[in-house]
């Protein structure tokens, strides 16, 4: 796997706002990289840079052996990127617009005319083809977006928030097409939504207040949420009673928690750092014979984590916000 | 090259796909005719020749340029197309001279319809033919200096409103600098030769010499190192924002 996108100590400042802060980082062909973080973390910051927009306070980024503060012109002709809001020229018809694309891209003649009609194919933008942008609903738009972005069939992807403003169907349909680019690309992409990162990111990393927390695979993530692992198990109030005691000196338990709802009370029980506990919960359960009515082992969610890491840093705005409103209800 | 040409395009039929470049010529080709004949006293001065139309078109230059201008670069970044032009590759100096070239190119196409003009003045006499030729020319680089420091100040701000009027205003100091009004506040204080530079600064002066049938060359390169010059200003401005 070669490296495609390299990051180099990228910074950028607004006055004294450190919007991005030293992010070093590597994305090689064939990767999915998933940018996560909070929003005013420097997702777009950091994108906008790669892509060759804004100009870095410190540090670069190369893109094909090209470095952006250098050459600009050859990294924008080798990226395909899709700006926040996918903004295009609502005055235009898609085609018009795809044609100028195109035009811009360097393609003439058949060539050209192939290209925009396999963008739309892609996206499936036909039936809007001669209709004026700023006519087409937000979906629509963000399609058109993205047809620009990969009509040229770029080495590298950088796409803002792909997936915003569609309806699950297009979702859906957005995120086969990159998972279809993306063996021979490597491609970027920011969002909001975490199940969209564990659906198409083959890895991910978590940014908040400019600075790089956390970089590996959803599946690395996941291991890092309180409830990674945890044994769940729904049951009648007595027999629940009767067995926390024990699920407590189980070896690899760190603890027990009882929770109630609707006549049902369910134990959760956390492992010590998230090792592996099931078996050994289901042979006590087994051993005592306890009636269950459901055991489940949990994976955790990226939420949990996304809010862990991006929460947990000592961060001046954010960090202020919440003792405000802590003050406030107090 | 190639850019320039394609992005040149481009912003030649975004005018033409909004009703600006109609409201545009319809009123440039009413008012230029208008202030023939009322206030050139075209008849009155029973003269074929065209001093009293292009003897206006600094003034109406002064209202209607920044008008066409004024989109160019505070369009993009209202609408955020900006990140989007500049993320391809072009460089910032061809996406500067395509937008302008589309700019001058769709003032050539509205001053090109006052041709009627010319062929009454023919009809009704016969005029000095070079002289008119010559005041168009120099008519389109007075459009394109205009032009040029419409299309910087346009890049400065994202507010088209804002862009319109200090655009206006720094070119009706250029207009104005060989008038008495801006010369008299120099002539106070200053030795004469600064009174003369701020005066060869003036759009009037040199668009009236070459419209009285000489281009002589100092007025070609005066306008058209004003072009260079606020064009250069421009992709410097475009720079700098992406700087942050």
């Amino acid at each position: 796997m070669t490296d495609m996108v390299t990051l180099d100590g990228l910074t950028k400042a607004f006055g004294s706002l450190l919007a991005v802060d030293d992010i070093s980082m590597s994305v090689g062909r064939g990767e999915v990289l998933g940018f996560l973080g909070p929003n005013g973390a420097g997702k777009s910051t950091t994108m906008k840079m790669v892509a060759g927009y804004l100009t870095p306070t410190a540090g670069t980024a190369v893109v094909c052996g090209q470095d952006v503060t250098r050459n600009p012109v050859a990294v924008k002709a080798a990226i395909g990127y899709l700006p926040e809001g996918a903004p295009t020229y609502g005055d235009m018809t898609v085609e018009a617009f795809l044609d100028f694309v195109a035009r811009i891209r360097g393609f003439d003649g058949a060539e050209k005319a192939r290209r925009v009609a396999e963008a739309v194919e892609k996206v499936t933008l036909h039936e809007v083809l001669h209709q004026s942008i700023e006519t087409l609903s937000k979906g629509f738009k963000r399609r058109v977006g993205l047809a620009q972005s990969i009509l040229h069939d770029p080495e590298v992807l950088i796409l803002d928030e792909p997936t915003d403003g569609l309806d699950p169907n297009q979702k859906q349909h957005v995120r086969s097409l990159i998972s279809e680019m993306a063996k021979d690309k490597a491609i970027i992409i920011s969002t909001h939504i975490l199940e969209e990162v564990e659906a198409v990111c083959t890895r991910a990393v978590i940014i908040a207040h400019g600075k790089l927390l956390a970089d590996g695979t959803p599946d690395d993530l996941l291991a890092r949420s309180l409830s990674h692992n945890a044994v769940l198990i729904k049951l009648d109030k007595a027999a629940a009673d009767a067995l926390a005691p024990d699920l407590r000196s189980l070896n690899g338990v760190d603890s027990v928690e009882t929770s109630e709802s609707s006549g049902v009370t369910q134990l959760t029980v956390l492992p010590k750092d998230g090792g592996s506990i099931a078996v050994a919960v289901s042979d006590l359960v087994r051993a005592k014979n306890v009636d269950t009515h459901e055991l489940f082992v949990d994976k955790g969610t990226l939420d949990d984590v996304f809010r862990r890491i991006t929460q947990e840093t000592p961060a001046g705005p954010a960090a202020d916000a919440t003792d405000g409103e802590g003050a406030a209800h107090a | 090259m190639r850019n320039i040409r394609v992005i040149f395009w481009r912003e030649l039929a975004a005018y033409f796909s909004t009703p600006l470049a109609y409201v545009f010529i319809v009123i440039f080709l009413a008012l230029t005719g208008s202030m023939t004949f009322y206030l050139g006293g075209f008849f009155i001065r029973a003269q074929a020749d065209l001093q009293g139309f292009f003897g206006y078109h600094p003034w109406l230059y002064l209202l209607l340029i920044p008008a066409i201008a004024m989109r160019l670069w505070a369009e993009e970044r209202k609408t955020g197309t900006i990140e989007f032009l500049m993320t391809l590759p072009i460089s910032t100096t061809q996406a500067v001279l395509g937008k302008f070239l589309a700019a001058w190119t769709f003032t050539g196409i509205a001053l090109g319809l006052t041709f009627p003009m010319w062929i009454t003045v023919n009809v009704l006499g016969d005029p000095d033919n070079g002289v008119i030729a010559a005041s168009y020319i120099g008519s389109l680089f007075m459009a394109g200096a205009f032009l040029s420091i419409g299309s910087c100040i346009s890049a400065l701000t994202k507010n088209q409103v804002i862009a319109f009027i200090v655009a206006s205003t720094v070119c009706f100091l250029f207009t104005m600098s060989g008038l008495d009004l801006v010369l008299d506040f120099f002539r106070g204080w200053a030795p004469e030769s600064i009174v003369e530079a701020v005066a060869s600064l003036s759009f009037l002066t040199h668009f009236n010499s070459i419209s009285k049938g000489v281009i002589d060359l100092r007025d070609a390169i005066y306008f058209a190192s004003l072009i260079v010059f606020w064009l250069y200003a421009n992709v410097i401005v475009v720079d700098l924002k992406k700087a942050g």
